[in-house]
């Protein structure tokens, strides 16, 4: 048996790392501390490859892959059963998680490198870098849900520092603090889960929650409330939780303003890696999903499917290139979920679970990827807007040839592996509800045609006036592209179902030829109208958009969600809640200590006048005192 | 077994000394008649141990030494507070207690 004690130290490495950049960044060399973020993150990123090959490929013969608590201490002792531990839990996705995020982490900080030089804050930017990826690695590894627990929290304090890293940008401070204060407030759903979860059944340890035959399981779906069971309700909980940090609808409004922050950021964490931790969550209590809470089970399917059609539709409107990326990410995360939601357990029914799973892995190799071709462009020709851009494939052709392999991969166009991984999902929804089946099949040609709208207007039509001409990012910043691009062209050949399956145990898939036509069909329709549209200059796309004028401006503005949210807190919450309690606090509670304050005053300005400086006066008060207690002392006490 | 004057009258002149320096200290305007008056309330104290330790316990002597503790005691007082009515005076040419009232409000 091979044990895993050394993974503690793929938490720990970049931890330090933070520390130490944290504390002493500021008077090293910029360049010598981005260098050490680095390094720091090429070791776990082997350690991590070795733990994957460890793992999947033990040597031995093997029914199922266990789950493996690598490391584990005892971190708080309430009661001999109430206790939280920290450790390292190892099974299919948590290990798989481990190389999507050492590996994206690694290339984000080589691009940074090239992407972030000169500018001021530099050795800040690895530091937070560091702390996310380590905060990142303890989510995923937790050994129990309050772990978990601890370490989302983490991500969203990173996530919060890093997108509000321009802190002198006012649009970047209000970004961070929507993102934070959107993803707290779906936390507190998410602790209300947990809280629910383990009273019900007494424990936070993953390995007892989601063992099929467990107490866990079996016990606990008695209670019920409104008609559902107490375990459903704690799974929709906690499920809000995930449904804040993957940016689900309703709570998706502040991925898009999370662009705010550097480009390798928004590679790194609002794509790759912090944004799929909702699927994660679900992904990490499957089993209690779907044996104790079928009904939360349904309620992801649908949030996943409604939030990837409606992201899906306004990324066709906006021109921020890095926003369609982001509207494009929540569509994809929206894909996992739904694929998750209309998963079973175990076998060839699991195969939502591994489809999910597997297109979370080749995301986050082709999101990555476009956002940092995105940050290659921007860094090009200085600006968001693909209105700006066009004819640029002869500047850069590095990234022109990385990024047209992304747009491919994301459309599902074999062999790339988007075509792979999206297939599976296609084929998990087909044989579970056709209605939400054709719903994510019109979402997959809407990626094609957005994805691709991207593409002809940054790259082809006719060439802009810029600035100075676009210049080819150097180095540091193509090979994390090209490592990047390989990884979205060829990880679909990963034998998934083998691998990352929701009981451990391999089964066989094979490509279903009558999902997998059709959907290739209409990635490629999606491709040509959009090369209909926008492959050369004409007036055809304002034309469409004067036709359907509403529905345009509607998924310009995002269908006013922004608005709406605006609406409730700031016209309902803040003038019928906050505004009463405001006045409450300020004039009660206030008043009454100020009241005190003011007695207090003005009494001592009226008695003052007894400390008159005569010696004998004191002396006269003191003797009188004396006398008096002498009486009450004598005659009255007895 | 203890003859001649009687403990009362003791008590009755202490009384009468302590309540005279009271007086004294109260409405007497100079400090050194303070100091003086001061002086007289310890005096009157010392008489008190004395006539008490003669009658309660004759065959001991700690209210003996508690007076010349009183003496000793109001002997360094008394300096201190000479020393303390000098400087008042250097300072304010008074030793008129009513006019040295600066520590006030």
């Amino acid at each position: 048996m091979i044990t895993f004690n050394y993974t503690i130290w793929i938490l720990l490495i970049p931890f330090l790392m933070f520390i130490v950049l944290g504390l002493a960044g500021h008077r090293l060399k910029p360049a010598l501390s981005g260098i050490l973020g680095t390094s720091g993150l090429a070791v776990i990123t082997a350690l991590s490859y070795i733990t994957a090959w460890l793992y999947f490929f033990p040597g031995e013969s093997h029914e199922a892959y266990q789950k493996i608590t690598a490391f584990n201490i005892t971190w708080l002792q309430f009661t001999e059963n109430l206790h939280i531990d920290l450790g390292v839990l190892l099974d299919p996705i948590s290990v798989m998680m481990l190389i999507v995020i050492t590996t994206v982490s690694f290339m984000v900080h080589i691009y940074s490198l090239g992407y972030m030089k000169g500018e001021r804050g530099f050795e800040r930017f690895f530091a937070f870098l560091s702390l996310f990826t380590f905060s990142m690695l303890g989510l995923v590894v937790a050994t129990n849900i309050f772990q978990m627990y601890i370490f989302w929290e983490l991500v969203g304090v990173s996530s919060y520092l890093l997108i509000g890293f321009y802190y002198e940008r006012p649009s970047a401070v209000r970004a961070a603090k929507k993102a934070f204060i959107v993803t707290r407030f779906a936390d507190l759903g998410f602790l209300i889960g947990i809280l629910l979860l383990s009273f019900h059944t007494r424990t936070f340890d993953f390995i007892a929650l989601t063992d099929p035959n467990g107490p866990a399981i079996t016990q606990g779906s008695g209670v019920s409330f409104l008609g559902l069971s107490v375990m459903t309700w704690s799974m929709i909980f906690i499920y809000m939780g995930g449904v804040g940090k993957s940016a689900m609808f309703p709570f998706h409004i502040w991925l898009p303003d999370a662009m705010e922050g550097p480009t390798p950021v928004s590679a790194l964490i609002h794509a790759a890696t912090m944004v799929v931790a909702g699927v994660y969550l679900v992904a990490r209590m499957f089993p209690v999903y779907v044996f104790s809470a079928p009904a939360a089970l349904e309620v992801v399917a649908w949030v996943g499917a409604f939030s990837s059609l409606f992201a899906a539709v306004i990324a066709c409107t906006q021109t921020d290139i890095k926003r369609v990326l982001a509207y494009s990410t929540m569509s994809q995360i929206g894909y996992m979920m739904f694929a998750l939601g209309v998963s079973g357990y175990g076998g060839l029914e699991g195969l939502g679970f591994m489809a999910s799973m597997f297109h979370l892995f080749t995301h986050a190799m082709f999101k990555a990827l476009l956002f940092l071709g995105a940050g290659a462009i921007i860094h090009a020709v200085h600006s968001n807007f693909m209105t700006e851009m066009g004819g640029l494939r002869k500047y850069l052709p590095i990234t022109h040839l990385t990024f047209l392999i992304a747009c491919l991969t994301i459309s599902g166009i074999p062999p790339f592996s988007g075509f792979f991984s999206k297939d599976e999902i296609l084929a998990a929804a087909f044989h579970h509800n056709m209605f939400l089946f054709s719903v994510e099949y019109a979402v997959a040609g809407i990626t094609a045609f957005y994805m691709f709208r991207l593409y002809f207007n940054i790259f082809w039509g006719e060439e802009r006036h810029y600035h100075h001409t676009p210049h080819e990012a150097p180095y540091t910043m193509t090979i994390p592209l090209i490592v990047l691009a390989a990884g979205a062209a060829f990880s679909g050949f990963i034998p998934f179902h083998k691998l990352v399956t929701s009981d451990g145990r391999a089964f066989e898939t094979e490509i279903e030829w009558i999902v997998a036509i059709p959907s290739v069909l209409i990635g490629l329709a999606g491709i040509s109208f959009a090369w209909f549209l926008y492959g050369k200059k004409t007036t055809i796309p304002d034309r469409l958009a004067s036709t359907f004028k509403y529905t345009y401006r509607y998924a310009y503005n995002k269908f006013y969600i922004d608005e709406i949210y605006l609406f409730v807190t700031k016209k309902i919450i803040f003038r019928y809640v906050a505004a009463p309690i405001a006045w409450f606090d300020r004039h009660i509670v206030d008043g009454t200590m100020n009241a005190i304050a003011w007695v207090t005053q003005g009494v001592s300005f009226r008695i003052r006048g007894f400390q008159s400086g005569q010696l004998q006066k004191y002396a006269f008060v003191f003797i009188s005192g004396v006398i008096l207690l002498a009486i009450l002392f004598i005659y009255l006490w007895r | 077994m203890n003859t001649g004057i009687p403990l009362q009258y003791f008590l009755i002149l202490a009384a009468i000394m302590f309540f005279t320096g009271i007086y004294g200290f109260l409405t007497r305007r100079n400090l050194i008649t303070i100091l003086m008056s001061v002086e007289l309330i310890l005096n009157s104290v010392n008489i008190n141990f004395l006539a008490f330790n003669r009658y309660l316990y004759p065959h001991k002597i700690e209210g003996m030494f508690f007076s010349l503790f009183v003496i000793a005691v109001a002997a360094a007082e008394a300096a201190v507070a000479i020393a303390i009515i000098i400087n008042i005076y250097r300072r304010f040419t008074t030793i008129n207690v009513e006019d040295v009232n600066v520590m006030k409000f």
